[in-house]
């Protein structure tokens, strides 16, 4: 049973991670919170946050490109000034200088979806759409940013005990990676 | 397949694919009521996996809107109640 204060628990963790990375949330707060709670329906409903506007289909690993915040939040930002959704916005939207046009979704349909594995092979943002130096890429296990001419090394979701030596950590999503023969952690995800 | 009826202006049938989680979906079922137009609707992500797949409610839905996106909407046409 998901409660109002829930709702408001969720909201407020998701505008205190977003605002300090230049994110923001729709200023029409009702519409937010309704969006929240769809989230919060879905982590009930199937164990992963995905996203409240799209149909969550199969185990976590189909539907890892939709946990929110998705996969497309960005390019979807910088094209429409809002995510699929609209939980998201520009700055532009956020102060209400700049209007919001029909957003198409970016997903492709169910069906037609190639493997998502987590790789994070595809960039998250196109530098020649947007006159950036890099593409940037964005790690689908802890939103990790980074602008660099190829992706980064795969993130491993989940810590192989017997390389890593540290069981505390076993079955929680970790960004690794691999420097020679080492592995180092670069990042803790929760 | 279970469509929720609406009452309402009914003069053109309004078939309304939907998520009950979806902020886009409630606020066009609010639209059509405010319009007073009447409405038949399904939560998609409500159904089992059986009714939505393997030429279930998704495929129908793909059928008007390759997109498979929600809401999809579907005016006019014959009502629902003889389409399925
Ligand atoms: S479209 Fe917006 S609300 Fe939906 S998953 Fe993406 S970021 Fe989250």
């Amino acid at each position: 049973m998901i409660t109002r204060f829930d709702i408001e628990r969720k909201y407020l963790e998701i505008k205190q991670q977003a605002e300090p990375s230049g994110y923001h949330l729709n200023p029409d707060e009702d519409f937010a919170k309704e969006l929240v709670h769809g989230i919060l329906i879905n982590e009930e409903r199937y164990g992963f946050a995905t996203c409240p506007c799209r149909l969550s289909v199969g185990p976590r690993e189909d539907n890892i490109d939709i946990i929110c915040p998705c996969d497309y939040r960005d390019q979807d930002i910088i094209d429409y000034g809002v995510c699929y959704c609209a939980l998201y916005v520009s700055t532009g939207v956020a102060a209400g200088t700049t209007p919001v046009s029909c957003i198409p979704d970016r997903r492709p349909p169910l069906g037609e979806l190639v493997s998502k594995e987590t790789d994070n092979a595809k960039p998250s943002v196109l530098p020649e759409k947007q006159g950036l130096p890099f593409p940037v890429y964005r790690c689908r296990v802890c939103g990790y940013l980074c602008a660099r001419t190829s992706p980064p090394r795969r993130p491993v979701r989940y810590a192989v005990p017997h390389r890593i030596g540290l069981r505390s950590i076993l079955n929680k999503p970790v960004h690794i990676l691999r420097h020679g023969r080492r592995w180092t952690f670069s990042k803790l995800c929760s | 397949m279970d469509f929720t009826h609406v009452d309402g202006d009914s003069h053109i049938a309004v078939t309304l694919f939907s998520l009950s989680t979806c902020g886009h979906c409630r606020r066009t079922k609010t639209f059509l009521e405010e319009k007073g137009i009447a409405y038949d609707y399904i939560d998609v992500d409500c159904l089992s996996g059986g009714e939505t797949f393997t030429g279930g409610v998704y495929d129908l839905v793909k059928s008007y809107n390759p997109q498979g996106s929600f809401p999809t909407i579907v005016i006019g046409g014959e009502k629902t109640g003889d389409r399925w």
